[in-house]
């Protein structure tokens, strides 16, 4: 579904993605893991259209998509749940969700049903101003406002940043139904337990280079893995 | 009851001049509001929409040049936003700031050369520049008009932003362009309609303020300019009710004080005249200085939700 080819992107005046190479399968859970600095959240921005590549090809659904801008890129059906949330605090609960469905034109009612389904506390906070929101939830309203544009492919960059280990699996919890739903993920994570417990494929990133690939299970019992990221 | 009678004309003429003032300072607080600019050029476009009416009420009837007055005046917003400020989106933003400066002063100098720095005569439009009588004051119907459809247009602003999708889209692009472009939001065509409803406030600005002035030259967007930006200052810079609340309290203010004199010396508390109208613009500016001391946000300042 997602390919990246060779994929450099110069960021900060550095190297920060040095020739990079994976595939996403439409359905699955991948994750990227890697320690701060990899070049984990790069990757993705590059992906969504905010950070220009220096050389290499993203492309989706077949389609070459390396240099468009991100809202052409939403177009296409790919969505990004920025690191830090990044709700829009003065709009309500409801209005960052309409924004999430900018692109549509169509009636949204059964969608923010769906996704008051999935996190029934935004129904109860609709009309109040996101900036008032506890992390998890603005965490929360983040997914379902990037729900609203009904992407296929979901990337996530670390949702379980500065939250509770609870609320943490109760987000991991709705990822996992989100992708049964048919949404394909593409999560990052230095939370890499979690995240290699619930992909189907991971990456691990060292200094801008895939250095290890695998389904997550076996990434879980491999040696190097273990002791740089699992702290075992 | 003599004493409202005797000052009837001057808070007239200060609701009136505070609408114009208004119409201005919207532009200035929608585009501070959104790039974290001061346009200085917005005063200039008001004053270029005056010398377009000048000239071109000549070629053709006033029904077919106000409306085109309008429609230029918005099109010159929307090509100085393009030209002078989108291409220094990503540069610091001192440089987009001078960029508007260098505008300003490009609009000043191109009206100079045009009008040869002479006073030009403002056509007088027919109805709204009629002289009417209200109670003791005798005014222009400009006066009366200016206020209603200031607050017309203001309500129209608010619905716009709080219940359009556009509305939506600028209010999250004042806060974050980064996560307003994930949502597929084109930044640059919200940034164009903050100019194009500038622009046009501006130029509805500028047929009713010239109207009541016997011309235009070259820095007569100036002083309008710098007070409509002082009132979006009072008002909080960022915020549209606060710029309209502005801009009324110094319109009607300043006038107050331009009557002051007559109103001291009809009431008996001094003899002679002490020439305080000359003071009427300096009162604009104290005030400034004292918001930016006791309340630096201004009277509606943007407050800060944040959670991170």
């Amino acid at each position: 579904m997602l390919k990246i080819e060779n994929l450099k992107v110069n960021y900060g005046g550095i190297e920060a993605v040095k020739g990079i190479s994976f595939e996403v399968d439409e359905g699955s859970i991948v994750t990227l893991i890697g320690a701060n600095g990899a070049g984990k959240s790069t990757t993705l921005r590059t992906i969504a259209g905010l950070v220009k590549p220096a050389s290499g090809t993203v492309s989706f659904m077949d389609e070459d998509i390396t240099n468009k801008k991100a809202n052409e890129i939403v177009a296409k059906g790919i969505t990004l749940v920025p690191e830090g949330r990044r709700v829009f605090p003065d709009l309500t609960v409801i209005e960052n969700l309409r924004v999430g469905a900018y692109l549509r034109k169509d009636d949204l009612t059964e969608d923010i049903k769906w996704v008051y389904s999935l996190f029934p506390r935004l129904e109860e906070r609709s009309w109040q101003a996101a900036g008032t929101l506890s992390g998890g939830e603005q965490q929360m309203l983040a997914v379902g406002r990037a729900l609203m544009s009904r992407p296929k492919l979901m990337m996530m960059d670390e949702p379980s940043l500065g939250l509770a280990p609870l609320v943490v699996k109760g987000i991991f919890d709705i990822i996992k139904e989100i992708n049964k739903q048919g949404v394909t993920i593409l999560l990052i994570e230095q939370n890499a337990n979690m995240a290699l417990h619930t992909a189907d494929m991971g990456y691990v990133l060292e200094t801008g280079r895939i250095t290890l690939s695998g389904p997550g299970k076996e990434l879980l019992k491999d040696e190097a893995v273990k002791k740089a990221y699992l702290g075992k | 009851m003599d004493f409202l009678s005797d000052n009837l004309p001057y808070i007239l003429s200060g609701i009136s001049v505070g609408g114009q003032y208004a119409l201005i300072a919207i532009g200035y607080t929608m585009v501070y509001g959104i790039l974290r600019l001061i346009n200085f050029a917005h005063g200039d476009v008001f004053m270029v929409a005056g010398l377009m009416m000048v000239y071109l009420s000549s070629w053709a009837p006033l029904y077919v040049t106000i409306p085109l007055v309008i429609i230029l005046t918005v099109l010159l917003g929307f090509i100085i936003e393009r030209a002078a400020y989108k291409p220094l989106r990503s540069s610091p933003r001192m440089s987009i700031m001078i960029s508007a400066i260098g505008v300003s002063y490009l609009l000043q100098n191109i009206s100079l050369y045009i009008t040869g720095g002479l006073n030009k005569n403002y056509p007088s439009i027919p109805w709204i520049s009629d002289t009417i009588t209200i109670g003791t004051a005798v005014t222009k119907r400009v006066t009366v008009i200016t206020p209603i459809l200031t607050i017309v247009l203001v309500v129209a602003l608010v619905i716009l932003i709080k219940h359009t999708k556009i509305g939506m889209a600028m209010r999250a692009v004042s806060r974050d362009f980064e996560t307003s472009q994930l949502m597929g939001i084109k930044v640059d065509s919200v940034i164009s309609y903050t100019f194009i409803i500038g622009s046009l406030l501006a130029a509805i600005g500028s047929i009713l303020y010239f109207t009541n002035y016997p011309g235009v030259v070259p820095n007569s967007g100036a002083m309008p300019g710098l007070k409509a930006f002082v009132a979006a200052v009072f008002g909080g810079i960022g915020s549209i009710p606060g710029a309209v609340v502005g801009a009324f309290i110094i319109g009607i203010c300043e006038n107050i004080i331009k009557g002051l004199d007559t109103m001291l010396v009809t009431s008996g508390i001094i003899k002679n005249p002490l020439g305080l109208a000359t003071f009427s613009d300096a009162f604009t500016f104290a005030l400034l200085i004292i918001i930016l001391i006791v309340k630096p946000t201004g009277l509606f300042g943007e407050k800060k939700t944040d959670k991170v």
